[in-house]
């Protein structure tokens, strides 16, 4: 399909969470379930229909909800009878098993564009279970040169059991250039380098006029400004832009100097400043529970408010499970 | 971007005005650091009061940590003071709270960090 084919573009976000993944706990569901009923009872809820009502309307998202806790794995729906996705952390096997039930017994070809090769993002490979199935086409994109040694290395013994070298599908590496766009399975993709331990890319995706910006694993430094201009350039214009805010900005420029990451603060300036749509947070903070996840939130979208320059950004949160339609 | 400083006691009270953005910050930050090595050196504390700055940005925000710093640095203490409603919220929103002690005015911070200051503030 050529990029001017469609003109609707659907993410789906498999793994939200940065660096490792996490899960709820009996505790956190019992909190959650306590503070749902109380809320309930005040409301005197009887029917079925007053439930559902209650639980998407009233109660907040961080009560009724989960923004979930798989490490980054981010699709965007191609409508091509391909497959498109960013990263490949442990939302990967969820991933995987959606594309073999949308494939039909057809099979299929995935198109994945890796950020780096950081655990977090690879460590749902060996899950994926399309790379069990013989006939299926995996075709992993990077900027990295250790790209497919990463992908080697972690299912090495002692570490996995089953050695790359047995896995049945189709599976070849493509190099990119940071810089370059490339027409890719109807959409035409650009990496650009980012600022993290051993590089990171970020990849700007377009198909008939709406983009998509993935920028994972990105540390901005607010004093440099050719840095931020070139960062404005690649949003410019973004219906959406998936956005590491794992920390505060205090964190981002004092202790987490270095550690390779963003912040809120800075997600919407730069949104702002390249006139981009839609900001996500992205990466989320794994010692942050959903109450934590939901503040930032908040926060972030009242930053924008009083931020605001010409027209409104619209701010959202991931979670594993959310759907954006742009 | 203009700074005013002001001498009351032994406090340097330095007081920007306008937006400190990625515009501006630059030039801010040398000013500042300058100001505030001489006044940490001599062994002033130090006020920034915000009163006159209507918008900062993380290159701003950035600028004052980095004054901190310096001013950890040499033994000093520094302070911020008297922030309008929209940068207080950017500094709650940013944690830059858990960085600075906030005064409400700069009276409040000349009476926490130089009490025998506060005639010479009150007579300015």
């Amino acid at each position: 399909m050529a990029p001017e084919a469609a003109n609707r573009l659907l993410v789906r976000f498999w793994g939200t969470r940065g660096s490792i993944p996490v899960s709820l706990t009996s505790a956190d569901i019992r909190r959650k379930l306590e503070k749902a009923l109380l809320a309930a009872i005040e409301r005197q809820i009887r029917t079925p229909a007053q439930i559902n009502d209650f639980l998407d309307r009233e109660l907040e998202f961080s009560v009724s909800h989960t923004y979930g806790g798989h490490s980054p794995c981010v699709e965007i729906d191609t409508e091509s009878g391909e497959f498109l996705v960013c990263d490949l952390g442990s939302g990967a096997r969820a991933f995987g098993n959606s594309v073999l039930s949308r494939s039909r017994g057809a099979p299929p070809t995935v198109n994945v564009f890796m950020s780096h090769v950081h655990w977090d993002h690879i460590m749902g490979f060996p899950f994926f279970a399309p790379a069990y199935v013989p006939g299926t086409r995996i075709v992993i994109h990077g900027c990295h040169d250790v790209l497919e040694q990463a992908f080697r290395l972690q299912q090495s013994p002692p570490c996995f059991p089953v050695e790359f070298s047995r896995l049945a599908a189709d599976i070849r590496f493509v190099r990119l250039e940071p810089g370059r766009t490339y027409e890719i399975a109807g959409f035409y993709v650009t990496p650009k380098r980012q600022r993290h331990t051993g590089d990171s890319y970020g990849y700007r995706f377009e198909r008939a006029g709406k983009v998509v910006v993935y920028s994972s694993d990105s540390e901005h430094r607010p004093e440099d400004n050719a840095e931020t201009a070139s960062f404005v350039e690649f949003f410019r214009d973004a219906d959406l832009v998936i956005f590491d805010a794992m920390y505060s900005l205090a964190d981002a420029v004092t202790v987490k100097e270095d550690w390779g990451h963003s912040s809120n603060v800075v997600g919407v300036e730069l949104c702002q400043l390249a006139g981009a749509r839609h900001l996500c947070l992205f990466h989320h903070e794994p010692a942050f529970d959903d109450e934590a996840i939901e503040s930032v939130l908040k926060e972030t979208i009242r930053l924008e408010q009083l931020t605001r320059r010409s027209r409104p950004l619209q701010v959202s949160a991931a979670f594993d499970g959310l759907e954006i339609e742009v | 971007m203009n700074i005013q400083e002001r001498t009351f006691g032994s406090v340097l009270v330095v007081s920007p005005s306008g937006r400190i953005d990625h515009a501006t910050s630059d030039e801010f930050r040398k000013q500042l650091e300058s100001l505030v090595e001489k006044a940490a050196k001599a062994g002033n504390p130090i006020v920034i009061d915000l009163a006159g700055v209507e918008y900062i940005s993380s290159a701003g925000l950035r600028c004052f940590m980095l004054a901190a710093k310096l001013v950890k640095s040499l033994d000093g203490t520094i302070v911020i003071a008297a922030l309008q409603p929209v940068v207080k919220e950017i500094f709650e929103i940013s944690r830059f709270t858990l960085v600075f002690e906030l005064f409400p005015t700069v009276r409040d911070a000349i009476a926490k960090l130089a009490p025998p200051a506060l005639a010479q503030f009150d007579g300015a």
